[in-house]
């Protein structure tokens, strides 16, 4: 079995180093002796089958739990049991499973929210929130840039699920990070707009300025987009490594799938 | 020295009938995830109750006893049925809004139908007069009683969320209720039945209370924020915290009523910003999960 | 509507209630008056409530403060109002503060019985430091001397003091508004929404639930320093629970979702109560009631219904 830690590193320090990190609650190991280096400007897929863990692991990474043993260092800064509004600060952002916008309110102000936080002009009250040319111009082309303009005066929760999702992206993105965590982005969507999400993804790592991890079930958007896949079993790693070898690994078609045999499902 | 035993055996009995109802509170909040702002009304309707029966129909004390936090249980489930099941699906808020309504409409009622006198019942005959301790000290025979209730109900209450079904099923219900449902648990008659049980705890206390208090319509209001005090010390949603609670706040009546007697206002909420300054979830409460 | 017809219409209406005392019997100056600072004091706790998303079952303490601060302010130095205003103001702010910083650690639960807790403490106290706020008996026997600014008004004229009442409130109004629209006003509805989206937004949300909970305090604050000239006393009662409940009541009937909601909550409130208590000593049933039917089938409230009604009207014309 390959050594789960494979896959050369590229130049430079990594963007994250988790070391032994763990999870328990009550008697319940949710995630267990997970160490990896992510590298700046990769894209990592974490798969594993339901209740592997991933969430979990997300949630320790973005701050929402505090880890019960281990360390994340975040360009060279320990972030483990960090409130979720400090790590966000540093760089990190985060998608979530299940829709986390602002339903009631337009497309547009979802987006100038995360600005107006991220810029910290939540500080001032006694301006026009709906005047703020820098905010405004800043939304209008991330907007643009996820193909939502037509949609910016349209209450978030009326559009379709899948702009839903890109809403959600941009968000994400307003906060200018440079490491971004997409939980199953494409969940729930057709395939259409699965490559979408995907293209989109692509391009933004092509620009080298997004380092990705990225939780899916659909193996066509994890072969698409990986430079690396992490396997995790039972909130343990069991292989971490480039795409074409995980695939052929059997331990891994035997975890997912429970069976050496069989083809690893959408994977081309 | 005598005086200090009198003062904690005080503490202890209205610590243990503080716990009746703080347990209550908390078995409502942890199957509905409310806080039942009427809780302190219920309180009072079963004093109110209890006298109705005993002074208005003449029943004896022990039947009463019985008699009274059922018809309070049988209020509270139809204040569920017509009220509380519209809200159940809405965000929190509504559902303290909705509780908080049926404060108004039960201390008004109750005002309305015995008026706004106080009321008196008596102890029934043999736990009248006072027994003699060591130390010279008397200690009513009542207030044993409610140590012995208070203790009862304790262990019962322990018995039933540990050792019965149905127990495990509230509990089960009050940490995932979606997860309740799937197992086809019917998360319908469990939380009415919760409410109903909450306020039968709390019927209960007022019952037993009644003799021992003044009935007045201002009752409910008093207890209700010491209710809050006693969960919030002890931690919302846990039964060993509504105890530790309910002790806690019985020591500073019974002790700050004898030493401190001008603060002994103000110590309960000194207390509960000190808890909740180094512990926020209260002495034993436990976040909820996500 | 377009925002000069809007303008046309709020400066209309503000003519009129100027003109109130000269069209209509003493009477309506008196609930005018009423209405016009429970207005204010409903708007500050819906501040909390409606853009931040916090129940608070506790905030007449800050109005009961404000109202002592004025009262014992007009007994012993003989302040000009303004002057015990700004000092209510700070009052009810401070408090506000102090209490919130305990309140607002912790999820909605919690908060809703801290915040009736504390309040009921500020009661107590109010009550019992006989030799603060002389007890139960509250404090009277002051009168309003001047307004201050060099402004010489006969302020123990009622409709005198109305008109006093309706530019300060209507002045408190602007700036609460312009606070609720501002970008502090779009984070707090986004915490209201989504705390948790807000905080992964790089946002410390505790810090902006405490500086609306202390905002919101400062005004209600000011509205009892509003208040005790008008009813010549400071009592215990104006921090009651009861009390906490009327700018609920008020917010939830006339709808919390929009900013003159509680306004037109207060004026229905204060209207519905003159009614109902001169046919009967059981307002508060009819308060539980009605609180509990519109929270059952009208949690909009009165503006919020309509609103929404013409708006869907206005979706379903254009398709």
């Amino acid at each position: 079995m390959t050594s789960p830690l494979a896959g050369e590193p590229t130049a430079g320090e990594p963007i994250l180093r988790i070391r032994d990190l763990g999870k328990r609650f009550g008697g319940f190991a949710a995630v267990s002796g997970v160490s990896l280096d992510v590298q700046r400007g990769e894209t990592l897929a974490i798969i594993g089958p339901n209740g592997a863990g991933k969430t979990t692991f997300y949630n320790l990474l973005s701050g929402r739990m505090a880890p019960s043993q281990g360390s994340i260092v975040y360009k060279g800064q320990e972030i483990a049991g960090l409130p979720p509004y400090r790590i966000s600060r540093l760089g990190i952002s985060r998608s979530f499973q299940i829709n986390n916008i602002f339903t009631e309110m337009r497309v547009r102000e979802n987006v100038e929210v995360a600005l107006t936080a991220w810029h910290r002009e939540s500080r001032r009250w006694f301006n026009r929130a709906d005047r703020n040319p820098t905010i405004r111009r800043e939304a209008d082309r991330l907007l643009e840039q996820l193909s939502l303009g037509h949609l910016a005066e349209q209450i978030a929760g009326t559009i379709s699920y899948g702009d839903k999702r890109l809403v959600e992206i941009a968000v994400v993105l307003a906060t200018q990070p440079e490491l971004v965590l997409l939980d199953e982005p494409t969940a729930g969507m057709t395939p259409d707009e699965t490559s979408r999400i995907i293209a989109l993804v692509r391009s933004l790592a092509q620009t080298g300025q997004y380092t990705f991890l990225i939780t899916e079930h659909d193996m066509r958007v994890v072969f698409d987009l990986a430079d690396r896949i992490l396997v995790l079993h039972h909130g343990s790693p069991l292989i971490l490594d480039a795409p074409a070898v995980v695939r052929a690994n059997p331990e891994v078609r035997r975890a997912y799938l429970g069976s050496e045999d069989v083809e690893m499902a959408g994977a081309p | 020295m005598a005086g200090l035993g009198l003062a904690l055996l005080n503490s202890l009995d209205i610590g243990l009938l503080l716990f009746i109802i703080a347990v209550g509170l908390n078995i409502i909040f942890g199957v509905l995830n409310v806080i039942n702002f009427a809780h302190g009304a219920l309180y009072m309707l079963g004093a109110y109750m209890a006298f109705a029966l005993m002074a208005g129909l003449g029943l004896p004390f022990w039947l009463t006893l019985l008699v009274a936090p059922l018809v309070v249980a049988a209020v509270a489930i139809l204040v569920d049925r017509s009220m509380l099941r519209f809200v159940y699906q809405r965000e929190v808020s509504d559902s303290l809004l909705l509780t908080f309504a049926l404060l108004l409409i039960l201390n008004e009622a109750v005002r309305l139908i015995w008026g706004t006198g106080i009321h008196v019942i008596d102890p029934p005959v043999p736990l009248r007069g006072a027994i003699d301790l060591p130390g010279g000290l008397s200690y009513p025979r009542y207030s044993v009683f409610v140590l012995l209730v208070g203790a009862c109900t304790l262990v019962g209450l322990w018995l039933l969320f540990n050792r019965t079904r149905l127990g495990k099923i509230m509990r089960a219900a009050a940490l995932d209720r979606e997860m309740a449902q799937v197992l086809c648990i019917n998360t319908r008659l469990v939380i009415t039945g919760a409410f109903a049980f909450g306020a039968w705890l709390a019927a209960l206390g007022g019952a037993v209370a009644a003799p021992m208090r003044a009935i007045d319509p201002g009752m409910g209001d008093k207890i209700i924020i010491e209710s809050f005090i006693v969960v919030v010390i002890g931690g919302l949603g846990s039964f060993p915290g509504a105890l530790l609670g309910a002790i806690i706040l019985g020591l500073i009546h019974g002790l700050g009523g004898r030493y401190l007697p001008d603060a002994n206002l103000v110590l309960p909420y000194i207390g509960m910003a000190l808890v909740l300054l180094f512990k926020p979830h209260g002495l034993m409460g436990a976040r909820k999960s996500a | 509507m377009n925002l000069s017809l809007r303008l046309f219409f709020a400066l209309a209406a503000l003519v009129l209630l100027y003109a109130l005392p000269a069209l209509a019997p003493f009477f309506y100056i008196f609930i005018g008056t009423q209405i016009l600072i429970l207005g204010l004091f409903a708007a500050s706790f819906n501040l909390v409530f409606g853009y931040t998303g916090m129940l608070s079952f506790g905030h007449a303490a800050f109005y009961g403060m404000g109202a002592y601060a004025t009262a014992m302010l007009l007994q012993s130095l003989q302040w000009p109002l303004l002057a015990c205003l700004l000092v209510s103001f700070v009052a009810g702010l401070v408090l506000a503060l102090i209490i919130g910083f305990f309140c607002v650690r912790l999820d909605e639960v919690y908060f809703a019985m801290l915040t009736l807790a504390f309040g009921m403490m500020v009661f107590g106290v109010a009550h019992q430091w006989r030799s603060v706020t002389n007890g139960s008996d509250g404090i009277s026997g002051f009168s309003v001397g001047s307004l201050g600014l060099g402004l010489d008004l006969t302020l123990g004229n009622p409709a005198v003091y109305y008109r006093v009442v309706l530019v300060i409130v209507v002045l408190a109004g602007l700036a609460l508004h312009r606070i609720c629209n501002s970008s502090f006003g779009l984070i707090l509805r986004a915490i209201r929404q989504n705390p948790e989206r807000v905080a992964f937004c790089g946002l410390n949300i505790r810090l902006y639930r405490l500086a609306a909970f202390t905002i919101a305090g400062g005004f209600a604050g000011l509205a009892g320093g509003l208040m005790a000239p008008f009813l010549r006393i400071a009592s215990p009662e104006l921090a009651h629970w009861s009390t906490s409940a009327e700018p609920v009541l008020m917010t939830i009937l006339g709808g919390s979702g929009y900013f003159l909601g509680p306004f037109l909550g207060a004026g229905l409130f204060v209207l519905l109560e003159t009614w109902i208590t001169s046919l009967t000593q059981s307002w508060m049933l009819f308060l539980g009631i009605i609180l509990a039917l519109m929270v059952m089938f009208f949690r909009r409230g009165v503006l919020g219904t309509v609103l929404d009604a013409i708006q869907a009207r206005q979706r379903r014309r254009q398709p």
